[in-house]
This record gives structure tokens, C-alpha cells and sequence, in this order.
């Protein structure tokens, strides 16, 4: 039982942003609409004129560099927060309590991790991609073609399960089909990459951050002022009410044993440090300092989102589940235990405040699906058109039209995949994507930072097998194998492979370079001494363009 | 055609200093993160009762709630006392380094 709430929790609130089973299209909401109306028009705005900015390669793939700290640490904010982490969490905490806050605090602890490690090396050493880091002093069109890989492996993944998502959310909170809901997110994300590219991008990150922030201060503040500021209050009253009683304020059933414990901090701390779009941020400040800076804010800002979530989980449990008029036959929530928020939005703040909580959910969704596409246009267009086919000597013309092409046909895929997987279960994508990126992105990236004996051939393989890892684990594991596929038991126990398939890849990443006695090997172990300094000082590195 | 920089630098004490003392301060922070994360989700593991306990006597408030908002806001004071350090320590000495090889620096 325990064992299958998880479950179906990690696939919705983390990784899936699936809402899962039957989804009841709601009445057409006014308010929401002529919210959710003018937020597009002031994107499409944006969009027009940071196409106007928008002319290099640099622009497109990175806003030109020169994006501050605080705007970046509030755009990493607004891809990290997703409608999934703000519905999903609350939701968690209304039906469980406790078990809520040490979801958040997983996703939370990679920051930091990510601030000492990775963020200033990543600025310094790189350009427009985490390949740039990964392929510095390596041979580039193995490591290239690698990252690429699991770059649009798990942008795809992830879209998909975004892409879906956001379908069954939009029918449920406006009223319109599924397929509808699915053509507008990708028409709209298109619209966005093609012509605002990372500026327009940045730019919707940063308005919905501060959308959904400010909307999530304002519920959680009228839930306190009904409890009057007393948290004792709140409390108290949610045990009196909540069918688990005291419960819900002690840890239940989310972590099971150690090893899945510790293999789903890893897939969230390395998986973090490995996703394309979120390292993709680093390139788009002029400098080391202003990648620290970005850290910070945004370590700051999810933070205080995650302390939000809990107040309105627990505000939904005592204003929300007592009110009749947001309940279904005497217990369950209408539309869902996912609709706890939207349902709390309502009981503070009337039709006009659902409305704009319904318009900041979908404005979430284009934020987080507009980022995703444009690093999985870099990865085609930077990674694989420059730099594999073109051996690093393309046209800069050419290759901002391929990053365009790429980005509408990366955009019609999602909506064919979107409209396709509906009613599949896509559980397991983001978790796959996650391992995926923890378990190939991320070695390969640390270690071409960190030390100097890593060689092209220890990379191709120990990234590669720490791939198919990755990948292997999770078909034969209990979601794939059992729920999907219906075996009756699973051959790798564990839901997340993250403990073993990043170990893998550190291990065969270790043993295929120590062995490599080839000449290109003793090049490259040369090359790391400048590369080191560069990490180090960022003399050298990318600077931010001048308009 | 940083090349020569690069070597000038390599070659300065105060870089080789620099180096190690940032070093040092990002392991400290990071195992200061991996120790509280881990001791965290190790007592969820094994003894998940402790964080049941009232805060106070006769309070419905659970001791893992303070706990949970503490980790929360370590992680983000960690950051913040990372970017101060940063900023004032290591900057200054790298923009020292940089002016002594004739790199631009902000």
C-alpha cells in the first residue's frame, strides 16, 4: 500500500506532472481565461521584442550573457517550480501531512551541491551548452554525440510527460479539450523559442516565478490569518479534521528502506546537476560571480516556495476538505487530491483569485516546457549540427536557422507525443530522465571538470554504460516491468537505479580512462592544466555581448 | 592565446593558495550538506519515531517539522555564506592575480 503510494506520487508531484486517471472536464472559467489571455499577450510581447534582440547565436542560445544574478536565480526558480511541484506537494501534504516537507527538502538539497561544485567551473569553461564543459579537451565528436544524446533523451522525456501533464491539468481547470490544451502549449512554446529564443524564454521564467510566488504568498498568508498567525492553530486543526489524525504530523510511509532512500537522493541531487535546460541557466550571466549569485537567489526562492506548499497543504486540509462545496460525494476532492491548491485558491480568494491561481498554473506549464525545448534545440542545433557534422566550422547563420528548425520540429513532436501517450501511463519518464541525467550527464561533466586523467574513451564508455544503466534498470524495475508490462514480479527491486547506474558510470568512467595508454590520452591529461586554470579564473572564458 | 597567462598563473604562489583554500571551503560546505541531508533521511529510515515526538509538552506540533523548515533554511544560509565568502575573499584575490598577469577583471 505504502509501497504504491509512493509510487504513484513520485510519478505525478516530481516527475511525472501527470495527472493520473480519469480527469473531469470542468465548466469554462471566465476569470481564468481573461487572466490566463492578458499573461499570453504579455509574453507574445516579450517575445517580440526579444526577437528584435535576438540576431547571434550567442542571443539565441544564451539572451547574449548578459543576464544578472537575481533575474537568473528567478528564472532557475521558475524552471525548478513546477505546476507539478506546486499541485503535486500541496496535494502530498494534504492527503499526508508530514511526508509533504521531506519530499521538497530532496529536491531542495542539490543547490547547494550544485553552488560549491559546478556553477562557476560550468560559467567559466563553457559556451552554450554543457557539452562545451564535457567536450573542452576531449575529442568532440564522441563526447559530443554522447551528450547530445542524453541531453534530448532526457528534454524528451521530460516534455512528454510535461506535455501530458499540462493537457489533463488545462481541461481540468478551463474547460477545453485535451487535444486543444496540448496544440496551444506547443504552438505557444514554439512561438516563444523560434523567435524570442533564451531571452524571451528567461524573460516568461522570471514574470511566472513571480506570478506563482506572489500568488502562493497570498494563499498561504490568508490561511495563517484565519489560523491568526498561529501555526499551534493550524495544526491542531488539521489533525482534529484529517482523517489520519495525528498521523499526518509524523513521517509515514515515503521512505521505505535505506536504499531507496539513498538512490532517490541521488537521482535528485546528481539528476539536478545533470539536466540539460537547468545547466543550460550558468551560460546565460557574464561571469563566475553572477552564476554564484544566481545560486543563491534561486536556492532561496524554492525554498520559500517549498515552506509555502506546506502551509497550503495544510490550509487546504482545514478550509478545503471541511467545505462541502469543494468535495465530491461526501469525501473526495473534486477533480482530485492534485486540486487541493487550485480548490484552497478558491475558498481565500474567490472566483477572481481562482481564476488568476488557474492562469499562474498554466503559465507554469509554458514556462517550464518553453525551457526544456530550448535546450533541446541547442543540443541538436550547437551540439550535433556545429560541432559533429560541421566539425566545429559551421555558419553561424545556418546553425541559428538549424536551432530554429529544430526547435519546431522538437515542439511538433511533443504535441504528437503529448496527444499519443494520453492515455499511457508515462510514470516512469521523468524518473527515467532524472536517472538518465544523473547517471550520464552529470559523471561526465564533473569529471571533465574535476580530473585531469579522464580520457575520450573513459568518458564514451563509462557515460554510455552508466546510460544504458540507467535505462536497463528502470525497464526491468517495478514500475516498467510490473505495472506496465504486467510481470508479476520485478527482476531489479528498487524504483530508483540511481545508486547503481551512477555508480556504474563512475566506475567504468575510472577503469576506461586509467587504461587508455593512447597518445590522444596523454594529449588530453596536457590539455586539462589550462583547462584547470580557465575553471579557476574564467580568463579566457565567454563574456557577455555588448547591445 | 591565453597560453602564456595561463602558465604565469600556474606558476604563482598566491593562485596555487588561492586553489587550495577555495577548495577546502567547497568541500566543508558540500559535507556539511551531505551530513545533514543523510542524517535526515537515515532517521526517516530507521528510527522515524524521533521526529514524531512533540516539540514541546502538550503541543501538537512534531519535532519533524522544525527540523524539515531547519534543513531548508541551513541550505539556503549555506549558499549565502558561500557567495559572501566568494565575493569578498576569493574575488579579491583573484582580481589581484589578474592585475599582476594584465587580465580585465569587473
Amino acid at each position: 500500500m505504502t509501497k504504491f503510494f509512493f509510487l504513484s506520487l513520485f510519478s505525478f508531484s516530481l516527475f511525472g506532472d501527470t495527472l493520473s486517471g480519469e480527469v473531469e472536464k470542468q465548466s469554462l472559467n471566465l476569470a481564468a481565461i481573461i487572466m490566463f489571455v492578458i499573461f499570453v499577450g504579455a509574453t507574445l510581447f516579450i517575445t517580440y521584442w526579444a526577437a528584435k534582440r535576438t540576431s547571434t547565436a550567442k542571443d539565441f542560445y544564451t539572451a547574449g550573457g548578459g543576464i544578472t544574478g537575481f533575474q537568473n536565480g528567478l528564472a532557475i526558480a521558475g524552471d525548478y517550480m513546477s505546476a507539478a511541484s506546486f499541485l503535486g506537494i500541496s496535494a502530498l501534504v494534504y492527503a499526508n501531512g508530514y511526508d509533504g516537507l521531506i519530499y521538497s527538502i530532496g529536491f531542495l538539497v542539490g543547490w547547494p551541491i550544485i553552488l560549491f561544485m559546478v556553477a562557476e567551473k560550468l560559467r567559466n569553461l563553457g559556451k552554450f551548452t554543457f557539452a562545451d564543459v564535457a567536450s573542452y579537451r576531449l575529442s568532440q565528436k564522441p563526447i559530443r554525440l554522447l551528450a547530445a544524446f542524453g541531453a534530448i533523451a532526457t528534454v524528451t522525456l521530460y516534455l512528454i510527460a510535461q506535455m501530458v501533464g499540462s493537457g489533463k491539468l488545462i481541461q481540468l481547470l478551463f474547460g477545453l479539450d485535451y487535444e486543444v490544451a496540448v496544440i496551444l502549449v506547443g504552438v505557444l512554446m514554439i512561438l516563444y523559442v523560434t523567435f524570442g529564443g533564451m531571452l524571451a524564454t528567461t524573460w516568461v521564467q522570471i514574470i511566472k516565478a513571480v506570478l506563482l510566488l506572489s500568488g502562493a504568498t497570498f494563499m498561504a498568508f490568508m490561511v495563517m490569518k484565519q489560523m491568526n498567525f498561529s501555526f499551534e492553530t493550524l495544526f491542531a486543526t488539521a489533525v482534529d479534521v484529517h482523517p489520519k489524525a495525528e498521523a499526518i504530523m509524523a513521517p509515514g510511509g515515503l521512505i521505505s528502506d535505506p536504499v531507496s532512500a539513498i538512490s532517490l537522493a541521488i537521482a535528485l541531487m546528481f539528476g539536478t546537476a545533470g539536466l540539460p535546460h537547468i545547466l543550460m541557466r550558468f551560460f546565460t550571466v557574464s561571469n563566475a560571480k553572477e552564476a554564484r549569485k544566481s545560486v543563491f537567489f534561486a536556492t532561496g526562492f524554492i525554498g520559500y516556495f517549498y515552506m509555502l506548499t506546506f502551509i497550503i497543504g495544510f490550509g487546504a486540509i482545514v478550509l478545503v476538505s471541511t467545505n462541502p462545496h469543494y468535495l465530491e460525494a461526501g469525501k473526495a476532492l473534486i477533480g482530485g487530491n492534485n486540486m487541493a491548491a487550485i480548490h484552497l485558491s478558491h475558498a481565500v480568494g474567490g472566483d477572481f483569485f481562482l481564476g488568476f491561481i488557474s492562469a499562474v498554473a498554466f503559465a507554469t506549464i509554458l514556462a517550464v516546457v518553453s525551457g526544456l525545448t530550448l535546450a533541446g534545440a541547442s543540443a541538436i542545433s550547437h551540439d550535433l549540427y556545429a560541432n559533429v557534422f560541421n566539425h566545429g566550422k559551421p555558419d553561424e547563420k545556418k546553425e541559428m536557422r538549424v536551432s530554429k528548425y529544430a526547435t519546431i520540429a522538437l515542439g511538433t513532436a511533443a504535441i504528437f507525443l503529448g496527444i499519443a501517450f494520453e492515455e499511457q501511463n508515462i510514470a516512469f519518464m521523468v524518473g527515467l530522465a532524472f536517472a538518465i541525467a544523473a547517471s550520464a550527464n552529470f559523471p561526465i561533466l564533473f569529471l571533465s571538470i574535476y580530473w585531469s586523467k579522464l580520457t575520450t574513451r573513459g568518458a564514451f564508455f563509462g557515460g554510455s554504460l552508466g546510460l544504458a544503466t540507467a535505462i536497463i534498470l528502470v525497464l526491468l524495475g517495478p514500475i516498467v516491468w510490473v505495472q506496465i508490462l504486467g510481470n508479476a514480479e520485478a527482476i531489479f527491486p528498487y524504483k530508483y537505479p540511481a545508486l547503481f547506474s551512477v555508480s556504474v558510470a563512475f566506475m567504468a568512467i575510472y577503469f576506461f580512462s586509467i587504461t587508455d595508454k593512447s597518445e590522444r590520452a596523454k594529449e588530453e591529461e596536457k590539455a586539462f592544466e589550462h583547462q584547470f586554470i580557465r575553471s579557476e579564473t574564467g580568463i579566457g572564458s565567454e563574456g557577455a555581448s555588448q547591445h | 592565446m591565453y597560453a602564456d597567462i595561463y602558465d604565469k598563473i600556474k606558476a604563482d604562489h598566491e593562485f596555487q593558495a588561492l586553489v587550495k583554500q577555495r577548495r577546502r571551503f567547497s568541500l566543508i560546505l558540500t559535507g556539511i550538506t551531505l551530513v545533514v541531508y543523510f542524517s535526515f533521511i537515515l532517521t526517516l529510515a530507521y528510527a522515524p519515531s524521533v521526529f514524531a515526538t512533540s516539540v514541546y509538552e502538550g503541543s501538537v506540533i512534531s519535532l519533524g517539522i522544525p527540523v524539515g523548515i531547519g534543513i531548508i533554511i541551513i541550505a539556503f544560509a549555506l549558499t549565502g555564506l558561500y557567495v559572501r565568502k566568494a565575493n569578498k575573499d576569493f574575488d579579491a584575490t583573484l582580481n589581484r592575480l589578474k592585475d599582476d598577469v594584465g587580465v580585465a577583471h569587473d
